[in-house]
């Protein structure tokens, strides 16, 4: 039996073992027939024209992991952000784990989606909020929410200022054969509130894992929203990252996202901007070797006059790696005054290396700033010279010159225990020792 | 101590250096003038090692021992050190970690272990104060937004942290106003000894001023035409270039 058909046929056992009705059962329901009409996206997808899903979708996943493995804290430790205290979901294999978890409702909720989903008391905000960024009609969100029931709720109510960051942690055993996991994360900071999340993928062994990840942020009034995306994982993990951000007027959304491994990671980045003075910031580190292979796909839809977005993705490819970046920007005819930047530049650091990058302007208003550029080069050779001709040898040079290169986008990393990590984390795949505490 | 015999270099098939005969000895200060375009630059260049240029004939000797087919970090470690016309911009990379970098590579290869931390951080107080350079300097990012000054002062920072058997100055002075020229130059003097040697590139006689120079030679069209003491430096001031260039032709 092929995929879709697989997850088409097991659906209404999954809506058995939920029991009862809840509220978002119609939404599953629509999400299935829309992902039985559609199916998996093809590469005739101008969306999708470089990044083919066809060599995971061969495998017969399980779709609905069951028991919990023991993960011994220790073995795992270097996944959080052990230095400083953190709010934290932690789902092993798509289950949450009560034990690694450090959840909350004093002050704001830090929880889970199934949680959220079956208590009344949150029947009001799920109504609202649930399903009312993500794009119904898109093939991976569809199919997310059609098996949606958990992952991580985060509700930050008017003023709260979160005082420790929270990190959303799905890990994966590899206990259970290959597997399918759909994360659901639902993220609401309500007016002038402020919250700092890391997300974060990891598998603990070898083993096939497909991650297709929805992820609804609604940033209202004055929020300031400072969101990170680790993307690290085996050279056998895939994710498919859907996340969609919704923003009111005066407020500040950032997305980081770091792309150091994993086999195939799509990250469909969507900021809908539903105010005036809005600032939509995306930034991203690409850093692959092997034959990984990361696309980012980006959307800003500017909606509302006076609002400005930047986005600035660096990325570095070596050996048979592949990149992506397609930045779309829409500008809506009322929405003069935008100021809108984007930027893609990247480094092939040897010829079998490949990236394609496309920026995508659409706009309709006639009073806007929009700039764009993309780059695709080689380290320059006066540089490294210049590096060398220091005692430096080759490889170091060139690592030196990659970090500077990458390192304008950590200068906005707002947690330094992180931007450290990330640092090093680059140190460690330039393989080079930089020779300096970063 | 460096020994240039009949050296030719191109880059991209152009000649550049047309036959270069040098000889600079241990405690010399020599001088290259010559218009722009005569190939001081790529001299420095090619003695430094950059692999841009291809040299097509002719032998470059360090201390006795041919250097012609060594990596440019080799003839660092060797103690041959270039202060660029043009130093890069390194983003992310504070002036102290880069030179500590630099400094840990060179100790690398000849065996050594990295610098106590104590011990580095004493060379660079020492290094910085003889240079005017304040301890905020040294916590930017290397050259990235740095005055023309302060790139060329922090060529002679690295310099003086590096302790080189031979310095080559190319075109240290442009960009620099008197004040800062003078800084430069006494922190070049201050490191000569007798044991090292240093070239001295450019193209005013301005900086020879205050780093004199034992010799001094014209070079132009890939040779030198002409090699004097300090004093044709003098008259290169006070003549210009053009009767090189005509006597060059007659």
């Amino acid at each position: 039996m092929d995929l879709k058909d697989k997850l088409l046929d097991s659906h209404i056992a999954f809506e058995e073992e939920l029991g009862p009705k809840d509220s978002i059962q119609k939404l599953r329901n629509q999400a299935l027939k829309t992902f039985e009409a559609k199916g998996f996206p093809s590469k005739k997808l101008e969306a999708w024209k470089y990044t083919s899903l066809n060599s995971l979708i061969q495998d017969d996943y399980l779709l609905f992991p069951k028991s919990e493995k023991a993960v011994a804290l220790n073995e795992i430790k270097h996944v959080f952000l052990y230095e400083v205290d953190t709010y934290k979901v932690v789902f092993i294999d798509g289950i949450h784990s009560p034990f690694l978890s450090d959840t909350t409702h004093d002050g704001l909720d830090v929880c889970l989606l199934s949680a959220a989903l079956s208590k009344p008391k949150y029947s009001e905000l799920i109504k609202q909020y649930f399903c009312s960024v993500a794009d119904k009609e898109e093939n991976m969100t569809a199919l997310n929410t059609s098996y949606a029931r958990e992952g991580a709720y985060i509700y930050i109510p008017p003023s709260v200022v979160a005082e420790k960051p929270i990190e959303i942690i799905h890990l994966s055993t590899g206990d259970q054969g290959p597997v399918w996991l759909q994360p659901r994360n639902l993220i609401v900071v309500d007016t002038n509130a402020q919250v700092q999340i890391v997300e974060r993928h990891q598998s603990l062994l070898e083993h096939q894992v497909v991650t297709n990840s929805v992820t609804e942020l609604i940033a209202h009034q004055e929020a300031l929203v400072d969101y990170y995306k680790i993307q690290n994982d085996l050279d056998s993990a895939s994710l498919i990252d859907n996340t969609y951000i919704a923003q009111d007027k005066n407020s500040h959304v950032s997305v980081h996202t770091f792309s150091f491994g994993g086999k195939i990671t799509r990250n469909n980045l969507n900021f809908y901007q539903r105010g005036e003075h809005i600032n939509s910031t995306l930034k991203g580190i690409t850093l692959l070797q092997g034959k990984q292979h990361v696309d980012h796909n980006t959307l800003v839809h500017h909606a509302q006059p006076n609002c400005e977005s930047h986005q600035d993705y660096k990325g570095i490819f070596s050996d048979r790696s592949i990149g992506v970046f397609n930045g779309k920007i829409l500008v809506d005819k009322i929405a003069q005054k935008t100021n809108a930047f984007q930027q893609n530049n990247n480094v092939i650091l040897n010829d079998k290396a490949k990236v394609n990058t496309k920026p995508q302007l659409e706009i309709f208003a006639d009073d806007v700033r929009c700039s764009h550029g993309c780059t695709i080069g080689q380290l320059d050779e006066e540089a490294l010279f210049y590096l060398r001709s220091r005692g430096i040898p080759k490889k170091e040079a060139k690592g030196l010159m990659t970090y500077a290169f990458a390192n304008n986008v950590l200068q906005s990393v707002q947690i330094p225990t992180l931007k450290k990590r990330i640092n090093k984390l680059i140190a460690n795949k330039l393989g080079v020792n930089l020779g300096f505490d970063l | 101590m460096l020994t240039i015999e009949n050296l030719h270099a191109e880059v991209e098939d152009k000649g550049i250096l047309k036959g270069i005969d040098l000889d600079v000895k241990a405690g010399e200060i020599h001088a290259i003038m010559g218009p722009n375009g005569s190939g001081k630059s790529t001299l420095s260049s090619v003695i430094a090692g950059n692999e841009g240029y291809e040299v097509t004939q002719g032998n470059i000797l360090f201390r006795g021992e041919e250097i012609n087919d060594m990596s440019p970090e080799e003839r660092a470690h060797k103690g041959i050190f270039l202060s660029f016309q043009y130093p890069v911009e390194i983003p992310g990379v504070s002036v102290t970690n880069f030179i500590k970098t630099a400094l840990n590579a060179q100790r690398k290869a000849s065996g050594k272990e990295d610098m106590p931390a104590g011990e580095m951080l004493k060379k660079i107080r020492e290094k910085s104060s003889m240079l005017s350079i304040d301890s905020k300097f040294l916590s930017r990012s290397l050259n990235q937004g740095f005055s023309g000054g302060e790139k060329k002062r922090n060529e002679i920072f690295q310099m003086a942290m590096m302790e080189p058997q031979l310095a080559i100055l190319d075109e240290t002075d442009s960009g620099l106003d008197i004040d800062a020229l003078k800084i430069v130059a006494d922190g070049v003097n201050a490191l000569r000894t007798d044991e090292n040697a240093t070239i001295v590139i450019t193209h005013y006689q301005r900086l020879l001023e205050y780093i004199v120079p034992d010799f001094v030679h014209v070079l132009y069209d890939g040779k030198i035409v002409k090699s004097g003491t300090k004093e044709l430096a003098k008259e290169l001031e006070a003549k210009g270039y053009d009767w090189i260039k005509q006597e060059v032709t007659d």
